[in-house]
């Protein structure tokens, strides 16, 4: 048996984006700059790509860049737009609860000469608009924050914060959308977004393939030098076989959103309602979370004990977000959510996708009921 | 609550006395075929205005599809509801509360065309007035400059209630000016004035002068992808592909280096010409604009536009690059004409063109060139594509990779 909740660390590709990368690696090999024919059809995919991409998302094909995930996605939205308009000013806002390549790019930022306000977060894993708007000052350029958390699964207040942003033309507003896509709905024209970080095998793409939204007439500086590719955002010769397959999968997966998000709701209350019966197990997800993330601390309990245990019964969970799990720290939201270091230490964190059964996740909460019973028996 | 109908108001055609029957026809045909794919829509019209039946349609789509036909002035999207009080009221507010802009300020202007209704004028005024103040924080009355003014029409079948004005694309109906030829190099400024004729009530055609191997396919295809969001106006747009590369390489070798731009345009003007005459077309539409390239200064255009005696209209003439590059952002073209290929443009610029070209002595080195054997080959070879919008340009054994 085999019941795979990491979905948020990665997803499986689906075999038709694996076939588009093969067709492509194989038979459309050439660098899209290239001058020729060759060189051209590879250039034909990636504008075709792009257009794609630029339709699901609903923005303009011209506000699509490639980029290599939501890691450089994350640091090139975040350094870009700082680095390209300190002129005007050196306050940066972020939430206390973003993904790691969000946190340190602003630490480097801070280490450059840049004030940095963290939003704290309620006890739902939420910032707050109110403190947002208090926090914003004269000289503030740039405002991050994630649409959904990859830790606990709770969804920032986007569209009320893209609303209040609106009244500061000169503050860009940056979302990191990775966790987001295909499970939460964002659009990025309403919500005011200059920039939005996806990444692409968090959607059943490949590793390595991300996009990031820069809205018309935002100026960000390139992290990397070279051929000015990709209107001069991000130099590298374009990996036109993984966009191609980045394109598919993100086709498939906003489809499958559609088909397949009632059966999602429906796993999450599974989940939901079978961990508060097990005795021992706090739940740390918000009630109206992200449709796809549950998380949860046994306290008293390694975390890694109970996800090697589960691992037996071939159920795979992650300990805090896969990022960070090699450090062995505390889970960082789940510490600001609820301010107790013993649960933040014990989380493990469930995360499905569409693929996944009710059964699976019945089987899985069993699983679970068991390794919890025999662990606390050792271990306290 | 739902939209019924939207009111559509005629620009500059409620001037024309005679020719106004094709006119309105003409932006008929536009308006239903910008609506095709929206089932149930109803078009009627009167002598001063046009209205849409939405039959459930979304108000919001069928007014951005409108927004993109040129002839019409201004749209008002309009509620119907029954002939009860209360009822009305309730629409008052529902249509201050959708509006976009905020308001601060208002009026209720009411028509009350059935004298049967048991209110009149003024009470309609006041009871709709009295219910949108203690609805709506900070609203206040303003008769003489208010920033919105809702019209309340009371008929016998119905209420209708109306007053938000969004502003149409303006200009003439497509086609309503007859045709002319566009050519279309794959700059910036060339799809630009093609929109701004189209919206002047020109239907176009354009005509492009391809120079393989001195251009690439790439730039070819550029034009295209220009020609395919030109077609997003009417649905299709011709592109007359013209093979040049011959009459290019007798120019480098018969005329001086300096003259050569100068005889180029005019060998372009030459077979713009005749095809022009082919198709039936009366002018010819380019973007030059006055003094921005060696060939658009007064000199090069005297000289140029020597070989004929057909209308060139040049929209762009007086414009300045950025307010051309502002529009062709609009229009979404910018970002393809942007794009760095080789054109005809470019290839065979001379290090020093001359910018004050004399007509003697273009005709003086013209003289010794037979280029007539050329033109006509070059005007048999003309390969002539229909792009339609957003034209899938991949082949097809690519389709399946998405």
């Amino acid at each position: 048996m085999m019941i795979y909740l990491d979905n948020s660390a990665t997803t499986k590709p689906y075999p038709e984006v694996i076939e588009s990368f093969v067709k492509v690696s194989t038979d459309y090999f050439g660098n899209p700059s290239s001058l020729h024919g060759i060189g051209t059809q590879a250039e034909k995919l990636l504008s075709t790509a792009r257009k794609q991409i630029a339709d699901l998302l609903k923005v303009k094909s011209a506000e699509v860049f490639f980029t290599s995930g939501g890691t450089e996605g994350n640091n090139l939205a975040i350094k870009g737009a700082a680095l390209a308009n300190q002129n005007r000013g050196k306050h940066i806002i972020t939430t206390s609860i973003e993904h790691p390549s969000v946190m340190e790019a602003f630490q480097v930022l801070s280490e450059q000469g840049f004030a940095v306000t963290y939003l704290p977060v309620d006890a739902t894993g939420r910032v707050s608009v109110v403190d947002l708007e208090k926090a914003l000052r004269e000289d503030t350029i740039l405002v991050s924050i994630m649409h959904v958390n990859n830790e606990v699964g709770s969804i920032q207040p986007i569209a009320e914060i893209g609303e209040l942003l609106k009244q500061y033309p000169q503050i860009l507003f940056h979302v990191d959308h990775v966790q987001g896509i295909g499970k939460v709905d964002l659009s990025l024209i309403d919500a005011g977004i200059d920039l939005c970080t996806i990444s692409g095998h968090k959607l059943h793409g490949l590793k390595g393939t991300g996009v990031l939204y820069i809205r018309q007439g935002v100026r960000i500086a390139p992290l990397f030098s070279g051929g000015n590719q990709e209107g001069q955002f991000r130099s590298g010769t374009e990996n036109v076989a993984g966009i191609v397959a980045l394109a598919k999968a993100m086709r498939i997966s906003l489809n499958n959103c559609v088909l397949y998000a009632h059966k999602l709701k429906e796993i999450r209350t599974v989940f939901y309602h079978g961990l508060q019966e097990i005795d021992g197990v706090q739940v740390n997800s918000p009630v109206d979370g992200a449709p796809h993330i549950i998380n949860f601390s046994v306290p008293g309990l390694k975390s890694e004990v109970l996800l090697h245990e589960l691992e037996t019964e071939g159920v795979y969970v992650s300990t805090t977000s896969a990022c960070s799990s090699k450090k062995r720290t505390a889970s960082k939201t789940v510490l600001e959510m609820y301010r107790n270091q013993e649960r933040a230490e014990s989380v493990i964190r469930i995360s499905t996708s569409f693929h996944n059964e009710i059964e699976e996740a019945k089987q899985a909460i069993d699983a679970i009921g068991r390794a919890v019973a025999k662990l606390e028996k050792v271990m306290r | 609550m739902k939209f019924d109908h939207i009111i559509i108001r005629y620009g500059e055609i409620s001037t024309k006395k005679r020719n106004r029957k094709s006119f309105v026809a003409k932006m008929r045909r536009h308006i239903l075929w910008s609506l095709k794919d929206i089932p149930n829509v109803e078009l009627t019209a009167n002598r001063e205005r046009m209205y849409i039946i939405l039959h459930d349609a979304d108000h919001k789509e069928v007014i951005a599809r409108l927004q993109g036909v040129f002839g019409i002035q201004s749209l008002s999207p309009a509620l119907k509801v029954e002939r009860d009080i209360e009822k009305i009221k309730e629409a008052a507010l529902y249509y201050m509360n959708q509006l976009s802009d905020p308001v601060h300020t208002f009026k209720i202007t009411t028509k009350r065309a059935d004298k049967e209704f048991p209110y009149v004028t003024n009470e309609v005024n006041h009871l709709l007035g009295g219910h949108l103040l203690r609805n709506i924080e900070g609203l206040k009355v303003d008769v003489k400059n208010p920033d919105f003014n809702l019209l309340v029409e009371i008929r016998r079948e119905a209420v209708y209630l109306t007053g938000e004005t969004v502003p149409g694309a303006g200009g003439l109906p497509y086609g309503s000016s007859g045709k002319a030829m566009l050519m279309l190099s794959g700059g910036i400024d060339s799809p630009v004035a093609g929109y701004l004729s189209m919206k002047r009530g020109l239907e176009v055609e354009a005509i492009h002068f391809y120079s393989p191997p001195f251009t690439s396919e790439r730039s070819r295809q550029k034009v295209l992808d220009l020609a395919a969001k030109l077609a997003e106006v009417t649905g299709s747009f011709k592109v007359h592909i013209v093979p040049f590369t011959d009459i290019q390489v007798l120019i480098q070798q018969q005329v001086p280096a300096n003259y050569s731009m100068t005889t180029t345009r005019r060998l372009m003007l030459r077979l713009a010409d005749q095809i022009r005459e082919k198709n039936h077309a009366l002018a010819i539409i380019t973007g030059e604009s006055l003094g921005q390239v060696a060939s658009q200064t007064m000199s090069s255009m005297f000289a140029i536009n020597e070989v004929t005696n057909t209308p060139i209209l040049r929209p762009l003439i007086t414009m300045d690059k950025l307010e051309i590059i502002d529009l062709a952002q609009q229009l979404d073209t910018f970002e393809i004409s942007n794009l760095p290929y080789e054109d005809c443009c470019t290839v065979f610029t001379p290090a020093s063109p001359k910018t004050q070209p004399k007509r003697e002595k273009v005709n003086y080195y013209e003289s010794f060139v037979e280029f007539e054997p050329l033109i006509e080959k070059a005007i048999q070879n003309i390969e002539t594509i229909t792009v339609v919008p957003n034209q899938q340009t991949i082949e097809k054994e690519m389709e399946g990779l998405f």
